[in-house]
């Protein structure tokens, strides 16, 4: 994000993921369905405003279009409409099973650490600069990268999404039978 | 003075919000609630794209979201139907519950 100042934007990152984690562990560990789905809204916002911060404006609004509002709508939706909000909840209960699944998680945390403190940043640098993005516009400068050399990949995501409808009438649809 | 936000950071928060997430999908037994987890996963993967892209000053990564995002709709869309349709036939969403491919 050009034109704010350092410290504003150490603010708003440490604010925006402190939210992030803390929102996402809240979502984790809800009893019900509608809370868990609730704070998942509030963790795709926070990670929107990283992605304000990261100079992907579009993307940041596709978030919040996209998945706070279409795709979570959906899933409250479905939660309302098969009832789960009090019925078979989750057990605060301590297994064996839910141990080794910590255990390995954990063990999948500190191999990603792995990864992300030895990482180098090699890799040749593009020409989408912050200050050519704000002068381009970044909702432009995707479009002209989205229709023009990414335009058969874009015509076969249109092609799954026609797909993924076609099969969900398909499949809720009432049997005659 | 402070220095520019590292990239570590961004990298270190994304793979946070992944561990939370596998975590959920672990412990969790409601077929729902393990839905929302895996978008929570996919999420800490689109922020280290864009992570890597704004600090490549490349729009690669962002293409990449895009595409990931279109897949996520089309998943939740086909997954929430498969949800609904076995909670017509067994009454529940418990994932221990489905033992449907069991001869």
């Amino acid at each position: 994000m050009i034109g704010i100042g350092i410290g504003f934007k150490w603010f708003i990152f440490v604010v925006a993921a402190l939210v992030a984690t803390g929102s996402s562990l809240m979502m984790v560990t809800r009893k019900n369905p509608i809370h868990s789905a609730l704070w998942l809204i509030v963790t795709f916002f926070s990670v929107a405003i990283l992605y304000v911060l990261l100079n992907a404006t579009f993307i940041a609004v596709a978030q919040v279009m996209v998945y706070a509002g279409a795709i979570m709508m959906l899933v409250l939706f479905v939660i309302m409409l098969i009832h789960l909000e009090w019925g078979a909840q989750w057990k605060r209960k301590l297994s064996f099973a839910k141990l080794i699944g910590g255990v390995v998680t954990i063990m999948l945390f500190l191999q990603v650490l792995a990864g992300v403190f030895t990482y180098s940043d090699a890799g040749q640098k593009g020409v989408y600069s912050a200050q050519k993005l704000a002068q381009l516009g970044n909702a432009r400068a995707v479009g002209t990268l989205l229709y023009g050399k990414y335009a058969f990949a874009f015509e076969i995501a249109s092609i799954l999404l026609l797909v993924g409808i076609v099969g969900a009438v398909l499949l809720a649809r009432k049997r005659k039978d | 003075m402070l220095p520019e936000i590292p990239q570590t950071l961004y990298y270190l928060l994304s793979a946070v919000l992944f561990t939370v997430g596998a975590v959920g999908v672990i412990t969790r037994r409601n077929a729902i609630v393990i839905f929302m987890c895996i978008e929570l996963m996919l999420n800490a993967v689109n922020l280290s794209f864009i992570t890597s892209g704004n600090f490549l000053n490349s729009l690669d990564g962002t293409i990449f979201v895009i595409f990931i995002m279109a897949v996520a709709a089309a998943e939740a869309a086909v997954g929430l139907a498969i949800f609904v349709l076995i909670f017509r036939l067994k009454g529940t969403v418990h994932v221990d519950d489905f033992n449907l491919l069991k001869g």
